[in-house]
């Protein structure tokens, strides 16, 4: 019989490390997935994702069985993501003028009203990446939770340790920080 | 341009374009070889340790200052008890106050 989760943590908490690797092996593609939601840059994601486990053994003696080990494992993810956020919030200032030509034929699509073709899924992918390294870390925390992976205030508020009247007034900024940024690519493509 | 639709369709295709759960090979190995290269410092370890450590010259402190103590009294010429000693400090100036003259 394979070792329940609590024993597994049990284990290490009595000092038997190895006994962390099947949590790692089970709970990295999600990490890995969460993490890649904020960083591009391959190398970037396994820094956050390691600093995510060892933050995670560390502070294992803190988690209490009464909720699920993933869902303490998600918010230690989201908080260590938005620490890099933070961390990282150099060069945010980029020119619109440097759209590569599969964004800028998306945006003239866009423009023109006409329906993009397929492949220019992933242009839109890149031109949303590039408005979302824009914007603050609050503001990006917010809208990656709030807008694209669809949660609650409240799931926001847990996940994130923001009181909820806290994470609508982030929202609220985020959304009007959004929109500043996306008037400035029309101001510097169309006018 | 229509900056709210703008922003409605550039968020569907994030929501679409969900990140990928693809997990370098032997990631769990390197987490666990990072664990055993560095271990987390144990507080009450750390703590027993130093006190372990400040227990020798603690003692050897305590048998300086206590021979130190015992050969000096041994040594001394001073005479009396120590309430004595105590007794006519507190009341050396009532001792030494003259007289006070009574006015008829």
């Amino acid at each position: 019989m394979e070792p329940t989760e609590a024993d597994l943590i049990a284990a290490v908490l009595n000092g038997d490390a190895s006994s962390f690797e099947p949590l790692v092996r089970k709970y990295s593609p999600r990490i890995f997935s969460t993490v890649r939601r904020y960083s591009r840059r391959e190398s970037e994601v396994e820094d956050i994702a390691q600093e995510i486990w060892l933050k995670a053994f560390q502070k294992l003696k803190s988690f209490r069985s009464e909720a699920p080990f993933e869902h303490w494992l998600m918010r230690l993810a989201v908080r260590t993501c938005y620490d890099f956020l933070r961390g990282h919030q150099r060069n945010r200032e980029s020119a619109f003028s440097e759209l590569t030509e599969p964004e800028t034929d998306w945006l003239e699509h866009f423009v023109g009203g006409t329906e993009a073709a397929g492949e220019s899924a992933d242009a839109a992918r890149l031109l949303v990446q590039r408005v979302l390294e824009q914007l603050s870390a609050p503001a990006r925390l917010v809208i990656t939770l709030l807008e694209i992976e669809d949660r609650s205030v409240k799931e926001i508020s847990v996940l994130t340790g923001w009181s909820m009247p806290l994470v609508k007034v982030r929202a609220f900024r985020a959304r009007a920080e959004m929109r500043r940024i996306l008037a400035r690519i029309a101001k510097d493509k169309y006018l | 341009m229509n900056l709210a639709e703008l922003e409605r369709k550039l968020i569907a295709s994030a929501r679409a374009a969900a990140p990928g759960e693809s997990v370098p090979y032997a990631f769990e190995k390197r987490i666990l070889a990072h664990i055993a290269a560095h271990p987390i410092p144990d507080s009450v370890a750390l703590w027993a340790r130093a006190l372990w450590c400040a227990a020798a010259p603690c003692v050897a402190v305590m048998l300086l200052l206590g021979s130190w103590s015992f050969f000096a009294s041994a040594g001394s010429t001073s005479s009396g008890d120590l309430s004595q000693q105590f007794e006519n400090i507190v009341l050396a100036a009532v001792d030494q106050e003259p007289p006070t003259e009574t006015v008829e």
